[in-house]
């Protein structure tokens, strides 16, 4: 069991105030708040030794490179990659996935095939259109369920020799399932596509394990995880990061630079060009060690229980319809009420301290799909408690009062 | 007629009125549901206003160099707050329009639907009403 009162306290940010009420903070899935011990290390990173790494012969230099690459160390340990120069520092989930479409752009040719899932974010979407626009390869979409699920037959269909990447992620943002990726993942190996797995929503509550799952990328951003925003990683493969081009020029990233002709530096430095978020990449290491602690089993077990109450306790409001109903799915509930606009009611729900998302989710399709314009979103993280799934079904019963 | 001044402070004097957040906003959302803001026919693709969050509908119309308003929202807050800028700003001569401000908007506890990046198609319309107002001006001269 989680001691959930104790690890309240480690996040400082839980205590405010929001319209004078105690903040409810149900907005986990955009990201998650940071604890204290966390805060430390970025405080402790600024305070005592921030310097750029890699190339100082100084002292300070020197500690700031250790700790960067003990951090990265920690991710890969946490991911199990067989090596450490297959993790690759990001800004995050976004700019791994611009990474691995542009360094497949010298890998694609008119003709070839790319699968994406009618689930995604725009984030797993818009950078594959462009490569697609690039190469004049074609993407397809595997369609969805009204569950919110994958058409794992229409998938199925879909591969075939033409097919050279896969990619879908691992839980959906917007509705919370989570999709069966290991199939996804041989199934295409089958006929030799590399995968990637958006994994942005799914390592706040599930330690993948890369080698396991025998994925060929796998992305995610610390923010997600109670790490800081702008940094992320993208594990790699290293058959596959050794065949792609780089994706940014600069320092770090080179071995030799002449006018005349520049050779790349080794894995990982080779994507890594310019000076990294140093400060934000020890800190992400730090989140890793704090979530590890308290143990994701755990987490994701208390987690559930806290998916089951909403779930139930939010059914229970009469025209309250919930969108993503799989039986495997993560603890975020994506609902409307019936002839209410999703926006008037997280504006209400705002007003009394309770944080949640409204909108598409940067998902169109899938609002689409079910012809809403949006919904309002609630995603519950370890330090959320009963008491607040109470305080925002009584917000949704308040708000649902005022504007019927 | 009032001009738009007089009206602003007018609706500051009503807000003023409201003891707390519910009040006013449940005053905002019946105005939303009670006023028939535009006619169907204006309601298309071209006068639509996509905001990330809602969407926004204008259409303007000009009678005694007078331009005349008319919107709607498909969310019933965003409406609200339309009925309120329609009716300081509708009906008035495109100059006034173009030296108008908005400012009674913070005044009333609702700056924060003002902010762009609300994305809930307010700000957009806010520029869509000067917008025309610059055309009919441009016209008048």
């Amino acid at each position: 069991m989680l001691d959930i009162n104790k690890i309240r306290k480690d996040f400082p940010i839980l205590n405010r105030t929001v319209n004078g009420k105690p903040l409810v903070y149900f907005d986990n899935a955009a990201t998650s708040q940071t604890p204290q011990q966390v805060i430390d290390v970025i405080v402790d990173y600024y305070s005592n030794y921030n310097a750029n790494i890699h190339r100082g012969v100084h002292t300070l230099s020197q500690e700031a490179t250790d700790k960067y690459e003990d951090a990265r160390h920690i991710i890969q340990q946490h991911f199990n990659a067989e090596k450490a120069h297959e993790i690759i520092f990001t800004s995050g989930t976004t700019h791994s996935i611009n990474l691995v479409a542009n360094g497949f752009a010298s890998l694609i040719k008119k003709g070839d095939e790319l699968i994406v899932s009618a689930l995604e974010h725009h984030s797993n979407i818009v950078p594959w259109q462009m490569l697609c626009e690039k190469t004049g390869a074609t993407l397809k979409v595997i369609p969805m369920t009204l569950e919110g699920e994958l058409d794992m037959e229409a998938y199925a269909n879909l591969l075939s020799n033409k097919t050279k990447l896969v990619f879908v992620n691992h839980i959906s943002n917007a509705l919370g399932t989570i999709n069966p990726i290991k199939t996804i993942i041989d199934q295409a190996h089958k006929f030799g596509a590399a995968v990637l797995i958006d994994g942005a929503q799914a390592c706040p509550h599930i330690k993948p394990d890369v080698q396991a799952l025998n994925v060929d990328f796998y992305v995610t951003s610390a923010h997600k995880i109670c790490g800081p925003t702008g940094v992320g990683m993208l594990y790699g493969k290293e058959e596959w990061l050794t065949k792609m081009q780089p994706y940014q020029g600069g320092g770090e990233m080179i071995d030799q630079v002449t006018f005349e002709k520049t050779t790349y530096a080794g894995l990982p430095h080779k994507f890594e060009a310019g000076t990294p978020n140093i400060c934000g990449g020890i800190a992400f290491g730090a989140a890793l060690n704090y979530m590890n602690a308290i143990g994701f089993d755990k987490i994701a077990g208390y987690e559930h229980e806290l998916l089951e109450y909403g779930t139930k306790k939010l059914k229970e409001i009469e025209g309250l319809k919930i969108y993503g109903t799989s039986k495997n799915k993560t603890s975020v509930i994506s609902f409307n009420l019936e002839g209410i606009h999703p926006y008037d009611v997280g504006t209400l729900l705002d007003k009394m301290g309770i944080a949640v998302r409204t909108g598409h989710h940067c998902a169109q399709p899938i609002m689409d799909f079910y012809k809403i314009p949006g919904t309002i979103r609630a995603s519950f993280a370890f330090y959320n408690s009963k008491t607040e799934i109470d305080a925002l079904v009584a917000g949704v019963k308040k708000a649902k009062m005022m504007l019927s | 007629m009032q001009t738009i001044k007089e009206i602003q402070d007018e609706i500051v004097d009503e807000f003023s009125m409201f003891e707390d957040w519910e009040e006013r906003y449940q005053y905002m959302i019946d105005l939303g549901k009670t006023l028939p803001l535009i006619a169907p026919e204006y309601k298309t693709e071209d006068n639509i206003i996509k905001g990330c969050q809602s969407k926004v509908w204008v259409h303007a119309e000009m009678e005694d160099n007078k331009i005349a308003f008319t919107a709607d929202s498909d969310a019933i807050i965003t409406k609200g707050i339309i009925a309120i800028l329609i009716r300081a700003f509708s009906n008035q001569h495109p100059k006034d329009i173009l030296e108008a401000n908005t400012d009674f908007i913070d005044q009333i506890g609702l700056k924060e639907h003002l902010s762009p990046t609300r994305a809930n198609g307010l700000v957009s319309m806010i520029k869509q009403i000067k917008m025309y107002a610059i055309a009919y001006q441009t016209q008048l001269q």
